[in-house]
């Protein structure tokens, strides 16, 4: 990146912390007032002149070819304008260019209840409603496929016609170094079986979009999307629409968390039919819709095998995980990767093995939800890890902190670790949850667990392959003194316009109120990626700094040749420019501007960021690699009632390395926030269906989905960690998804530390801990979890020797006459079980 | 977005004109109180009345009186209000925690203790929108054939789910219910029936008019609920337990459960068995078991049915206990 700004690597912690004026401190976000008090307009709030509404007609059935539709009488009702159906939008789509099986309107058959089927523009939503029930479909049903176990057993009929078999979507092996010889040199080797069940994001904000379609050919969508530059792509695909065309406009989103990062069907549709009535089409989806939309979490179920020595250090681990994806592909190849990934970026783990799959499934599809495929692995690594320490007879706490990753290093598979603050993490959360005087010394019935983790601060590599900047900003100056700060970056509520703001503020030294935020539209701001991977803070935030740092160089050569100084002595703070030696020396920002616009014209800039290139360049080294890896630590305690098995959770501590804070205020908000979707997950939030009464989602309400409200919302001590990477901006690195992965696993092993039972699923719901609390009673194993892995055709495993023992990144061909993927992979049922050695 | 259908509404100030209105709008009209269970429910198609005729103008059917022979509470008085009366939380405490325990502060300033009590029965097969009810082809409480919960069987099982009707049952209170052709006093039992579809005994056109409590004299009860999240959630399991002391002894005593049939539960064994008794830790184990054996729980609503059952016998001992020990503590200064 040819920039020159400052990194923290360039300075001493101490000056640079001394340096800031704006980066740090708790500021108020630069959209909040608008937001409580209503002004903020989303998508739902658009509303133009003649504008129609939108429904979609979603199919009733789990999995069905579609012999016909005849929407005749629908479009004969008054006041309908347009009815589509999928001969209408026959090029299909889909997030990941592997996997473009999505259709706006299913064209020849439905994958799962809710499957968009039909569309309807009408004057009114009541009367697009009422038209629905006018289209008459004739299906034919197909045997349904219920979960991901049901997927490998059951390959036929397949879902689609694409993948790696069956009604198997993704295979993976990938294998770091000789695992069987990693677990040959272990004195322990001990084997767990883990369940983590799906759930989804729950935005208080419904999707919504409105199109409207100019005389002159130009095509406006508004939506409450996160990735406005991927829905560009995809109207231009599915539409066969010039992009210069279409504008896409990010409105500020009420809550995302992953769940609007896929372009939809209600996008594309609503676009259409703007561009068949020539009139104004909006559709706001009801929050059934939502859960149809979903590309929530997907439930996982994992198999670990973790070879370690007394003291703790890891020998080998084999690691495998088969995922529910659901009726279509969204981003579950890289959710499928993500289950792999990220094991070895906490403690270093010599000998890694990854197994991964994907199924489709017969329900709503699964993609990134808040830590993208990451905290599913993480809680089953965290529990396992809990009862390795038990079994060495060591401190959880103390086990992580022997072997933690050092800094500037590279793991098993290939990602480069920047900084590194998971130790003083754990030191804090130990500390201020007095650790050492609860651990395993509270009253029955009272626990206390902990759990770490680590989480990109943005994906390497864009959706499609690229080699432009990931993220753009252009900037420009005011004759007044304000600046106007433009950024394709989706605001989703995380604070990113505001960061914008921060990060420019402290270049310039002007006021961030002083700038003018211009966000997510795909006319007037340059490609950023999307708010998705925790990339927004540093990849906007370095394009940001190197286009202030352009205008600043611009206005101080000439604010310093009207000062008389070399530009080397000036300082931009409190909407001045002057100089660091007599400060009284100086002109106002303003003035400045005009003196650099008189002589050089209007004082534009551009700044980019591109991530660095991944070492590892074997098949799947895609998935992992991130400028920066931000860290967790976390202690929960636990309150389990053995009467009924509810357990309560009345105070978490979390520790979090975010490298630099850059809003203090937010940074907490999005801890917080973390802990509380994370707490959300470890004890209630579940995907239900009813396999047997044809895969109906059984609780698709904001009643009934059972998420925690702030009543059930524990106490939160955070503890901000600051350990600077060279890579972020000011050395900042992500916190909006990392704290989450700690959660349901602390929760987890404090339940063990409380009752002595393990409850190896989320949520831990009082049904599974009063089971297991029944069966300690009965003296049978005290715990609650899965009991078999099914046996997969794993395909033969990628090689990649680790960097330690020569490896150079890439895979090594299989050796001849070596049979792969048999330790472990091909024998069914896998108990979980210990071997002492 | 869901979107409410269109509909009439009509403000009677009366009586009698309610009733007219109800007349001339015939098995399409409905009457409204605070419109928190009625309007959702018309929302997904569950109940689709053209006219709605709206309770909430006739003065008879508000307020709280206090009276030497009890308390006579309007049905139209909010949950929130009816929660907070201190004349009425001292002398009914069991009744105002259950009405303070329903749903949310917003939804309890709208909802009232009339429409908590003809609460419609609720069945997670049931209380879906008109296109989720579709993909299930439907279920007998509203355009289908067949009880999904239990397939075989002939009748509905929803869930009656109110808080404050179990109370009501196990204090014995009276309803006063009101119709074109008269009026009727009965006990509060008698106001439901086992059955999700026809779950309660009025008749379309009668109103309930009055709520009557028994004067706070000799009698304790208390109420404990079983849920998913404290902030909001409907019961699944609720315990109204009530004891009328003769000194230290049970004189007699009554176990009603919530959530776990289509009406409030009556366990009459659980009474039974503490009669005579002074609540000693086998009477409650006896009459915990006696609760557990009936209830019967499906998998209609939140959590796992068999835990739920598993939950009766814990629910009911510690509302027994809590009555023991509020005893104990009211006795000590005598």
């Amino acid at each position: 990146m040819a920039t020159r700004r400052k990194t923290a690597a360039d300075r001493p912690p101490d000056r640079l912390t001394a340096a800031f004026r704006v980066v740090g401190k708790a500021l108020r976000k630069v959209d909040a007032t608008a937001k409580v008090v209503g002004a903020t307009k989303f998508a739902d709030d658009v509303a133009l002149p003649r504008m129609l509404y939108a429904k979609l007609l979603r199919s009733p059935h789990p999995h069905a070819r579609i012999l016909g539709i005849d929407p005749s009488r629908a479009a004969a009702l008054a006041g309908v304008k347009a009815v589509l159906t999928g001969k209408d939008l026959p090029i299909p789509f889909g997030i990941l260019p592997v996997s473009q099986d999505e259709h706006a309107l299913a064209p020849d058959k439905v994958r799962f209840v809710g499957d968009p089927v039909a569309a309807v523009a009408a004057v009114s939503e009541e009367t697009a409603s009422a038209a629905l029930d006018l289209i008459h479909v004739t299906y034919e049903p197909l045997r349904p496929v219920t979960d991901a176990t049901d997927a490998v057993t059951h390959p036929e009929p397949r879902i689609h016609d694409y993948g790696d078999g069956g009604n198997l979507h993704k295979l993976i092996d990938l294998e770091f170094g000789d695992v069987a010889e990693g677990f040959a040199a272990a004195d322990l080797v001990r084997e767990d079986l883990l369940f983590f069940e799906g759930s989804t994001h729950l935005p208080m904000e419904q999707h919504a979009a409105v199109a409207d379609w100019s005389p002159d050919g130009k095509l406006t969508l508004w939506s409450s999307t996160q990735t406005p530059h991927y829905v560009h792509r995809a109207l231009a695909k599915v539409l066969e629409l010039s992009p210069a065309k279409i504008r896409v406009i990010a409105t500020p989103n009420g809550g995302g968390f992953g769940g609007k990062s896929d372009p939809f069907s209600h996008e594309i549709v609503v676009a259409k039919l703007a561009m068949l009535t020539g009139r104004p089409v909006k559709i706001t989806l009801t929050r059934e819709e939502v859960f149809y939309c979903h590309r929530g979490r997907h439930p996982a179920l994992m198999w670990v095998k973790t070879g370690v020595k007394r003291d703790g250090a890891i020998t080998a681990m084999h690691f495998k995980s088969l995922l529910d994806g659901g009726g279509y592909g969204s981003y579950g190849v890289a959710s499928t990767y993500y289950t792999g990934a990220l094991q070895t970026v906490t403690y270093h783990v010599p000998r890694y093995k990854f197994q991964g799959a994907r199924a489709f499934t017969n329900k709503p599809p699964c993609g990134p939800k808040r830590g993208h495929g990451t905290p599913q692995p993480r809680f089953a690594l965290e529990v396992h890890l809990d009862k390795i320490a038990e079994q060495l007879g060591m401190d959880p706490a103390e086990l992580r902190l022997k072997h933690l990753v050092p800094p500037n290093s590279l793991t098993a598979n290939w990602l480069r670790i920047g900084s590194m603050g998971l130790g003083p993490c754990i030191r804090k959360v130990v500390a201020g949850s007095g650790w050492k005087e609860k651990f395993r010394k509270l009253p029955h019935g009272k626990g206390i667990g902990l759990a770490c983790s680590s989480y990109i601060t943005g994906a390497g590599l864009a959706i499609y392959w690229n080699p432009m900047p990931h993220s753009g900003v252009q900037l420009k100056c005011d004759r007044g003194g304000g600046v106007t700060v433009f950024c394709g970056s989706t605001e989703i509520g995380q604070g990113s316009d505001s960061i914008l703001a921060v990060i420019v503020a402290e270049v310039l030294g002007v006021d961030p109120f002083d700038i003018a935020i211009v966000t997510g539209d795909t006319d007037l701001t340059p490609v950023d990626l999307g708010s998705y991977s925790s990339r927004v803070t540093l990849m906007t935030g370095n394009a940001a700094i190197q286009a202030a740092e352009r205008a600043r160089d611009i206005i101080a050569r000439h604010a310093a040749r009207k000062l008389e100084l070399p530009a080397e002595r000036l300082a931009f703070a409190e909407r001045r420019v002057f100089d660091v030696e007599n400060p009284a020396r100086g002109l106002s920002f303003a003035d400045a501007v005009q003196l650099a616009e008189a002589a050089e014209g209007t004082v534009g800039t551009v700044g980019s960021y591109t991530p660095p290139a991944s070492p590892g360049r074997y098949r799947g080294a895609g998935v992992g690699p991130s400028p920066a890896y931000s860290y967790s630590a976390c202690v929960a305690e636990v309150d389990v009632d053995p009467a009924t098995g509810i357990v309560r959770v009345p105070r978490i501590f979390i520790a979090h390395d975010v490298g630099r804070s850059i809003n203090a205020a937010t940074v907490m908000g999005q801890i917080e926030g973390s802990v509380y979707m994370g707490l959300g997950e470890a004890l209630m939030e579940e995907m239900a269906y009813r396999g047997n009464r044809n895969v109906v989602h059984k609780i698709p309400s904001l009643l009934e989905y059972k998420s925690p409200t702030t009543l059930e919302m524990c106490d939160v001590v955070t503890y901000v960690v600051e350990d600077p990477d060279p890579n972020g901006p000011f050395g900042a690195k992500e916190c909006g998804q990392g704290p989450l992965l700690p959660v349901p696993p602390a929760v987890a092993n404090a339940v063990y530390d409380a009752v002595g039972v393990r409850i190896d699923v989320v949520p831990i719901t009082p049904e599974k801990v009063f089971k297991a609390l029944r069966r300690k009673a009965k003296g049978e194993e005290p715990r609650f979890g899965p009991t078999a892995f099914p046996d997969i055709p794993w395909p033969d495993p990628t090689r990649v020797p680790p960097p330690w023992e020569g490896g150079d990144g890439k895979a090594v061909p299989l050796t001849p006459g070596a049979s792969p993927g048999l330790d472990g992979a091909r024998i069914p049922g896998h108990a979980p079980g210990v071997r002492d050695r | 977005m869901l979107r409410l259908p269109s509909f009439t509404y009509l403000q009677p100030s009366t009586l009698a004109e309610a009733w007219r209105m109800k007349a001339d709008a015939g098995p399409d009209g409905a009457f409204v109180a605070g419109g928190t269970d009625l309007y959702p429910n018309m929302k997904r198609r569950q109940q689709e009345p053209k006219v709605v005729i709206s309770l909430m103008g006739i003065p008879e059917l508000a307020g709280c009186e206090m009276r030497d022979a009890g308390c006579v509470v309007g049905p139209c008085i909010t949950l929130s209000e009816l929660s907070i009366l201190p004349s009425f939380r001292r002398s009914y405490p069991a009744v105002a925690h259950a009405a303070e325990l329903v749903s949310t502060p917003l939804l309890r300033n709208m909802g009232t203790l009339g429409g908590n009590l003809c609460l419609d029965t609720r069945c997670n097969y049931y209380d879906q929108t008109y296109e989720w009810r579709k993909a299930i082809d439907f279920c007998m409480k509203k355009d289908g054939k067949i009880c999904w919960v239990a397939p075989s069987s002939p009748r509905c099982w929803a869930v009656s789910s109110s808080d404050v009707a179990p109370v009501m049952v196990a204090i014995g209170a009276e309803f006063r219910l009101v119709g074109p052709k008269g009026e009727r006093v009965m006990p509060a039992g008698r106001l439901y029936a086992n059955d999700g579809i026809n779950y309660l005994t009025k008749h379309p056109d009668e109103i309930l008019a009055e709520v009557r409590l028994p004067a706070p004299d000799g009698w304790d009860a208390v109420y404990h609920k079983l849920r998913r999240r404290g902030s909001f959630d409907f019961p699944v399991l609720g315990v109204a337990a009530w004891i009328d002391w003769d000194g230290a002894d049970i004189a007699d005593a009554r176990i009603v459960l919530g959530g776990v049939a289509s009406w409030p539960q009556e366990v009459a064994e659980g009474g039974t068995t503490l009669k005579g008794t002074d609540l000693s830790d086998e009477a409650i184990a006896r009459a915990a078991d006696a609760a557990y054996r009936p209830a019967k729980p499906l998998d209609n609503t939140d959590f796992d049915l068999s835990w739920r059952k598993q939950m009766t016998r814990v629910y009911v001992k510690t509302a027994l206990e809590e009555l023991r020990e509020r005893r104990r503590s009211t006795r000590k200064p005598s």
